[in-house]
């Protein structure tokens, strides 16, 4: 049997750092209504960085960590929902970028939870034997699709890029996954809804920016996305207490306080970064992991399990529990 | 136990409040609950009570609540 191991991980974020107080300016806010219902208070956007390079940066601090040449790599996976382009995908500039000459690239489209969707898929490559080795990354550049008038969603989002080395292993890493989808409530997060225009169709508006029905969204995070942890947790024949950590999608400082409580958990247990990139989507999870790793939290050398959950926008969530 | 004994319950639980700062009178405003917090309660009390709230918007009071509450579990 072939299973299939993180070995490296790594994170990139623009040099732009804009604070509350900086969106004050622009907006009809302030650090104290943004942090108080957020708890974030930094966000970092890009100046001239797309989000191709952003995940460029990643993949080479992948390949220079683990010793690896570009062509040994099989396969590039990039979640995101704001590419460079549809066409050619994110994924393959990244592999031009790089001359991964021999791996096949490829963007996945799953919000929020993109980063887990894409490893849980890349795993699959992995364990089919089919391939050896591969970046997954989640990379986004989400001041592109905000409304920069609409302080509801203005203050919420940041930009970033971070990704892990997948490779084929010996021993079982992977423990446990669980993957969701409900589009009937689809509507309640949206982004880029592109109207139809030909000469030949009824014309529909475009509607790009970020839209989010707030209350939807928290139930959304806070009952189902929690209710599915705890089972994901039951199913896999472990407790809270065996897992080291939980690291969860950041949006919001209160909804994984709600969560961990829920959950059971020490809060202590569920590591936060929103503070400083606010929500990066599906860059979210690996930036925070790459920062664990950086901090010591989290070793890479096979001896903790953590818990990685993405939720958001589809509605899509799903949670994977991993040696690391 | 009454509804209003477990909406008030809840509501100290998730604002951090005194049980006496708590009284049918009393506003979401003067709670200074904001709109995460009014979101934690009602799904607090959809939960306590098996029903959906769909009004948040009228609900400007823990009376408000209350009656609210008391019409959906008649």
């Amino acid at each position: 049997m072939v299973f299939a191991k993180i070995s490296q991980v790594a994170h990139f974020t623009p040099f732009q750092r804009i604070s509350n107080d900086d969106l004050s300016h622009i907006l009809d806010t302030s650090d104290e209504w943004i942090r108080g219902r957020t708890g974030i208070e930094h966000r970092h956007i890009t100046e001239d960085e797309q989000t191709s390079d952003l995940a460029t940066a990643v993949a080479k601090q992948l390949l220079s960590r683990s010793g690896l040449k570009a062509d040994q790599l099989d396969f590039i996976l990039v979640a995101t929902i704001t590419p460079d382009s549809l066409m050619p995908s994110t994924a393959a500039k990244v592999q031009a970028n790089i001359g991964a000459k021999k791996a096949f690239a490829f963007d996945l489209t799953a919000a929020c939870s993109g980063f887990v969707f894409a490893l849980s898929t890349a795993e699959k490559f992995i364990r089919s034997g089919a391939y050896q080795r591969g970046l997954v990354i989640g990379a986004e550049v989400f001041s592109k699709i905000l409304d920069w008038s609409d302080r509801r969603t203005a203050v919420l989002f940041g930009d970033g890029a971070g990704g892990v080395l997948l490779e084929a292993s010996k021993e079982r890493h992977f423990l446990a996954e669980t993957l969701f989808t409900d589009g009937t409530r689809g509507n309640s997060l949206t982004a880029l809804q592109i109207g139809l225009h030909s000469p030949y169709s009824q014309h529909q508006k475009d509607s790009l920016s970020v839209a989010m029905d707030g209350r939807a969204i928290f139930d959304f995070a806070v009952r189902d996305v929690t209710r599915s942890i705890v089972t994901t947790i039951q199913e896999s024949g472990h407790t809270v207490h065996d897992l080291d950590y939980f690291l969860l999608h950041q949006a919001n400082v209160r909804i994984l306080d709600k969560m961990a409580k829920k959950i059971g958990v020490d809060r202590s247990k569920f590591p936060a970064n929103m503070m400083e990139y606010g929500n990066t989507s599906a860059a979210s999870i690996p930036i925070l992991l790459s920062e664990c790793v950086e901090k010591g939290m989290v070793k890479l050398d096979g001896s903790q399990k953590i818990l990685l959950s993405g939720f958001g926008g589809g509605l899509t969530w799903g949670t994977l529990i991993v040696t690391i | 136990m009454a509804v209003f004994e477990k909406v008030q319950e809840i509501i100290v639980e998730e604002l951090g409040k005194d049980a006496s700062e708590v009284t049918l009178e009393s506003s979401f405003d003067d709670l200074d609950a904001d709109s995460l917090d009014l979101f934690q309660v009602i799904s607090e009390i959809e939960d306590a009570f098996d029903i959906q709230i769909e009004a948040e918007d009228n609900l400007k009071t823990v009376g408000d609540l209350v009656a609210y509450v008391e019409e959906q579990t008649k």
